[in-house]
């Protein structure tokens, strides 16, 4: 039983939150999460669900009862924005270092400084190597299936890591959408019971949790995380098989749109690739054959599957929502070129940083983009091989 | 009140075979602290001396669930921790329904007066039903002795070194047991390892409260004290008996007791002298250093005294 009702991103994310109901949520307000905070707490005030919430004084501490609740055996799920990511950056990466399958809501929004309310990746990027699992959806509808899907990827024990749901802020949190909604009593099967192997709460079987770990075993411990990454692309598969039993909706690593015969190509994650579509479709009927490839899972990296599906496309533009200063282009642009390197196909690359700090990005927009990609491939020439698009120079 | 026997019977949640400096009164303190302890005990600690001399992967000596999260996060873990029990709790998860817990955080004067300050005043806010103990040797130990806002006045440490210009910490140091007690939760109390029935009954009261608690217990450090490992207790009797440490509890955030009134209130110097890291006070030149801090201590006591209805 699935049902349509129009709801914000952020009112998804509450709600299925809500219907997941984990045993301990603490968050702490910051723009644009904060209705998720708000809503979630309502539904807590009001007797709707029984979860223990925990209003934290920051961000630090929130991911810090999270990794302790998650320690304790609970299902244990916060939500935050930007800065406040920024703060829990140190203990993100204890999260994923103890194992623990914590979901995140991460409402992307640009870092400060100078300080911004409005949606880029910086924050998302900012944690990209902390071991964690991240998840991007294009819409609300995808941000509450990727919800669902991450309990069960974060939970498997071949996985045991800590997912983080992308969405984009303001863009995606605040825009009303018609979502289809899962059942409840479907989203208690499918999510089912936590049941961890260990945890502080066991009597019969006190642990330690985050020991001192030197030259001797630290190595071997971040080994095992990559193990489990890798291990993970196989879970989120399966997850996602399952998931398109129950709601029809299918997923994968990456969404491919108008590829198969495309001669150029872009990459984008989050809402800018639904923007994307609409050019797509507008030039396809025009006859020009581009394709849009949109990421939703950025770690573990699908390289070998990008690598499959972009094989055959002359010029590839890839749009990063985020800076890294390396000078050489954005996040996503360097673990673009990097896994297209090895490839046999000569796929040439240029990168658009767009969007930063919210700056909108529109179906002309795009369009002006794609032909900035066939350029480059009518001359066969790379003039910028970053492009700050749309920016006052 | 448990009796020695009792104690002693308990005592075996924290192991020998830490690493922790001979004389280290953190180890004497967890030793005493756990034992007091009923219920099966989950530990949350602060990144310093305790945590890595305890648990070097693949050792640990606590023979009880243990948690370490980071330097300045240990009251948010264990309110997590906390907040995960009552909710599996409540759906009777794990077969939790009849299982009581005592949840405890450690953390040394650094992890608790300073960077930790936060999230402990939060977590004390909250209203978690934790015991949260600061073993306070007034420095960063475990990074090599830097002042803290613990460190006593004139102290010795790395980062406030006695030089020819300053001698050494030139603040007083922060009273964390009575900002504890602004915040009016339950059960706030000072106590030390050399008082151990006064100490063990702190923490046998604060554990069966309703809510949170707080005990601040001085910890010899014989490396940042620069005193000899075997006089640790006795030096701890002297921060009692000159009133550099007063043992008392403060419930719901007015009700003071002092819990021990010295006969004959020491000089100052008797607890400054041992100690290698207040050599240089005893110079002449900084005489009135040592005036300073005896009117300070003189000033806390009589606050104290006051506050605990013995003065009017
Ligand atoms: C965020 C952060 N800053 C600094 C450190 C380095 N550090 C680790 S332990 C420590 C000092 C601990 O001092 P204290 O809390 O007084 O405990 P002690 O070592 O004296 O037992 C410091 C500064 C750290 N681990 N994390
Ligand atoms: S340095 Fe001090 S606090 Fe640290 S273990 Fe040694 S005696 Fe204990």
């Amino acid at each position: 039983m699935t049902k349509r009702i129009a709801l914000t991103g952020n009112e998804a994310m509450a709600l299925v939150m809500k219907q997941i109901n984990p045993d301990v949520v603490a968050a702490y307000p910051i723009t644009p999460q904060t209705e998720i905070v708000q809503i979630f707490s309502q539904f807590v005030a009001d007797g709707e669900i029984d979860t223990e919430f925990v209003t934290v004084e920051s961000e630090h501490s929130a991911m810090s009862a999270v990794i302790g609740a998650s320690a304790a055996g609970a299902r244990a799920m916060t939500a935050t924005s930007a800065n406040g990511l920024a703060l829990m950056w140190e203990v993100v990466y204890i999260a994923a270092s103890c194992r623990l399958p914590i979901v995140m809501a991460v409402v992307n929004r640009a870092l400060s400084g100078p300080i911004n309310i409005h949606c880029d990746h910086s924050d998302a990027m900012g944690m990209r190597d902390s071991g964690w699992i991240q998840l991007f959806g294009e819409n609300a509808q995808e941000a509450y299936d990727n919800a669902l899907m991450a309990v069960r990827i974060a939970e498997h024990k071949d996985v045991m890591l800590p997912v983080a749901v992308n969405m984009d802020g303001f863009i995606i949190s605040h825009a009303v959408e018609n979502i289809e909604i899962v059942a409840n009593e479907d989203v208690r099967d499918f999510v089912g019971e936590y049941n961890p192997e260990r945890y502080l709460l066991d009597v019969q079987n006190p642990i330690t949790v985050g020991p001192v770990d030197l030259q001797d075993f630290y190595f071997e411990h971040k080994r095992q995380q990559v193990e489990a990454m890798k291990k993970a692309k196989n879970v989120i598969q399966k997850i996602a098989d399952e998931f398109v039993n129950l709601t029809g909706r299918k997923y994968s690593f990456f969404e491919e749109y108008y590829l198969d015969d495309a001669e150029i190509a872009l990459v984008a994650m989050g809402s800018a690739a639904g923007t994307a579509k609409a050019a797509i479709d507008e030039l396809r009927e025009q006859g020009i054959k581009v394709g849009l490839l949109k990421l939703r899972v950025f770690r573990p990296f699908p390289a070998e599957e990008i690598v499959r599906a972009l094989s055959h496309i002359k010029v590839v533009g890839v749009m990063d929502r985020a800076e890294s200063f390396n000078t050489m282009g954005g996040p996503l642009f360097s673990d673009m070129r990097s896994a297209m390197y090895d490839g046999e196909a000569n796929v040439r690359m240029i990168n658009i940083i767009y969007g930063l700090g919210g700056r909108d990005i529109t179906v002309t927009d795009i369009k002006n983009i794609i032909q900035k990609v066939k350029d480059v491939n009518n001359t066969g020439k790379i003039e910028n091989l970053v492009i700050h698009y749309g920016v006052r120079e | 009140m448990a009796t020695l026997k009792e104690l002693s019977t308990r005592a075996g949640k924290f192991s020998g075979g830490h690493r922790l400096c001979p004389g280290c009164g953190a180890g004497i303190i967890v030793r005493q602290v756990l034992a007091a302890a009923k219920n099966p005990v989950v530990v949350a600690c602060a990144t310093g001396c305790l945590e890595v001399s305890s648990t070097i992967y693949p050792y640990t000596a606590w023979n009880t669930s243990f948690i370490h999260n980071a330097f300045e996060n240990a009251a948010a873990t264990i309110s997590g921790v906390e907040a995960a029990y009552r909710s599996l709790k409540r759906r009777k998860k794990f077969g939790l329904e009849d299982q009581e817990f005592d949840f405890i955080a450690f953390g040394g004067d650094g992890g608790t007066y300073d960077i930790g300050f936060q999230s402990l005043s939060g977590a004390m806010e909250r209203g978690h039903k934790i015991l949260y103990i600061c073993y306070d040797n007034g420095a960063y130990m475990n990074t090599g002795i830097q002042r803290s806002s613990a460190t006593p006045m004139g102290a010795n440490t790395t980062t406030s070194p006695a030089g020819k210009k300053i001698p050494g910490k030139t603040q007083f140091k922060k009273e964390l047991t009575d900002v504890m007690a602004a915040h009016y939760i339950p059960y706030v109390a000072q106590a030390a390892p050399s008082n151990w029935k006064d100490l063990t009954r702190k923490v046998e009261k604060a554990l069966s409260i309703d809510g949170p608690s707080f005990i601040n217990v001085l910890s010899v450090c014989p490396r940042g004290w620069r005193t000899p490992e075997e006089k640790g207790l006795e030096i701890t009797r002297t921060a009692i008996d000159t009133c550099f440490w007063p043992l008392f509890e403060v419930e719901n955030g007015t009700d003071y007791t002092i819990n021990y009134k010295p006969k004959n209130k020491r000089p100052i110097e008797e607890w400054l002298k041992p100690q290698g890291r207040f050599k240089h006070l005893f110079k002449p030149e900084n005489k009135h250093l040592i005036e300073k801090i005896q009117k300070h201590i003189d000033n806390r006591w009589e606050m104290l005294l006051r506050r605990a209805g013995e003065i009017d």
